[in-house]
């Protein structure tokens, strides 16, 4: 049912783990639904210069936050703010249908981090104001 | 999905399906060849078919012990058997009496059945069960009145192996004058089932469940108790299931039926052996690993386990690449995405449910294939707890 990619992902995902003094956070999903993960940036002349994931759930949500850690990494913020699910999923080689929305948070949880991010920033300017 | 341990093929979902008997599957044989008459004919061929039909007949009802062979009524399978238990008691009693009890850890071949009934006048009260699944008595006797015409209990749940008192809900249904459904499809053939000792009206049994080919059940339906049939036409089956009998299929169920007979004591003591050393081995060596449902009033093929802080799919897909093939209760292995209805039933929570594993063994799993599967499950268990975000300090209390 999973593309070989899927698999690959699910067997070696890319960027696992946290880090530490990370730019920014976003988490999506909940574990009620059985899907939960935080992406967790570090930020250098506005490129993603670092991602890092964390993720509880099925083998798709797995493999996409894998994937998409590997699409974003090295992308300015903009850049990255444009990757959408359908992306995540195509360069997966395709998701299965029942997986399309429920497991295929990655893109959100990255959007959240960058979010975050912008957050942090626009709170470190008002401090120094 | 890859098997990266290309020598290991071990199927371990035996309640989703098991292989055929070769001993069923060889006494099948000649009814698709040469004696393919019509049980219905009164010629040489049609007899030929009848004996045939009659003497799986009996053998079923000896593996059930059933008084009577004619008790027994073969259908296409265990969600046929319980459409025809429930609906057939509910429209043939809807004068007496409207109101249907059942459990909260029922087959959705049970569930189904009784919420459509709920759309045509009938009222089903579904009966909580305590952390091990079992059926709370207290509530039955609560529930049970003048207008309760049918009660509708799983022999043994098939998720997680709990036996239901079986005799204690039949001597409260009786009390109240109601009719006793027992669906036995998981329990059929593992471990002793008496229809008449039991008191139990209807049956449901399945023959794939006892290693016989898929697409062929049979119901009990006890003497006196009276069913609308859901199948119109020729009156086969006493006229309860009408239809040209599947012949084969019926002859390699009473095969199946007798081989379960003779071999049950043995093979429930070697499975349960089996059994009890899987669920040790899976959950010692592992912290925050738990048994779903009883210690020891469960199914001899049952190992149902569940892991904090991962999923079970993600599971599933890790033993599948070292060729081991099981099961989980995760919404993200169902097509409702919703986490298995027995697993929450217990009380378990929904992220509790989704890190559930089962395994069910079968006549062909050896102690080598419990133990290979034992030995995979640390490293794995450990890799996705690595990945996952969830730690002990997040746990609900």
């Amino acid at each position: 049912m999973y593309t070989e990619k899927v698999m690959d992902h699910f067997r070696n995902p890319r960027n696992m783990g946290e880090i530490s003094d990370a730019d920014g956070v976003g988490t999506v999903g909940n574990p009620v639904c059985g899907d939960l993960m935080t992406i967790y940036i570090k930020v250098k002349d506005n490129r993603l210069e670092d991602i890092k994931f964390k993720t509880f759930g099925c083998g798709s949500a797995i493999a996409t936050s894998s994937m998409i850690t590997e699409l974003a990494k090295g992308k300015t913020l903009e850049e990255g703010l444009q990757i959408t699910r359908a992306n995540v999923a195509d360069s997966l080689g395709g998701l299965p249908a029942v997986k399309m929305h429920c497991s295929n948070l990655a893109a959100d949880a990255l959007h959240a981090a960058i979010e975050d991010y912008y957050k942090k920033q626009k709170a470190t300017r008002e401090v120094k104001k | 999905m890859p098997n990266l341990s290309k020598e290991k093929r071990i199927y371990m979902d035996n309640a989703a399906g098991k292989p055929v008997d070769s001993q069923a599957v060889e006494a099948m044989l000649p009814y698709m060849k040469s004696s393919y008459g019509n049980p219905s004919s009164l010629h040489l061929f049609g007899q030929e078919a009848k004996r045939a039909l009659e003497e799986a007949r009996m053998k079923v009802a000896e593996l059930i012990g059933a008084e009577k062979k004619d008790s027994v009524i073969f259908t296409s399978g265990a969600t046929e058997s319980n459409n025809l238990a429930i609906k057939g008691i509910a429209y043939r009693n809807k004068d007496r009496g409207t109101r249907i009890l059942t459990s909260s850890v029922e087959h959705m071949s049970v569930v189904n059945p009784c919420k459509y009934l709920g759309t045509k006048g009938f009222e089903t009260v579904f009966l909580s069960v305590d952390k091990y699944g079992f059926v709370d008595l207290e509530s039955l006797e609560k529930e049970l009145n003048d207008k309760t015409v049918l009660v509708t209990i799983v022999y043994a749940n098939s998720e997680i192996g709990t036996i239901e008192p079986v005799k204690e809900i039949s001597k409260r249904v009786h009390s109240k004058g109601a009719i006793l459904h027992v669906d036995a499809t998981a329990a059929c053939g593992q471990i002793p089932i008496s229809v008449k000792e039991e008191g139990i009206d209807l049956l449901t049994i399945s023959s794939n469940d006892i290693y016989g080919p898929k697409g062929v059940g049979a119901l009990y339906v006890g003497e006196g108790i009276r069913l609308e049939p859901l199948v119109h036409g020729g009156g086969q089956e006493r006229g309860l299931r009408s239809g040209t009998e599947n012949l084969p299929g019926i002859v390699g169920f009473g095969k199946a039926a007798e081989i379960a007979k003779r071999g049950l004591p043995s093979e429930s003591k070697r499975l349960t052996k089996l059994r009890d050393r899987f669920i040790g081995g899976l959950l010692k060596p592992i912290p925050y690993s738990f048994l779903n449902g009883h210690p020891t009033l469960r199914l001899p093929d049952n190992v149902s386990v569940r892991y904090s802080f991962i999923e079970g799919e993600s599971m599933l897909l890790s033993l599948g690449m070292m060729g081991v093939y099981a099961s989980s209760g995760s919404a993200c292995t169902a097509k409702t995405l919703e986490p298995s209805h027995v697993l929450l039933a217990i009380g378990l929570k929904h992220e509790e449910a989704h890190g559930s594993l089962m395994f069910t063994l079968g006549k062909q799993t050896t102690e080598e294939d419990v133990d290979y599967a034992i030995s995979l499950m640390p490293s794995i268990v450990k890799r996705l707890r690595e990945i996952s975000p969830l730690t002990p300090k997040e746990l609900p209390k």
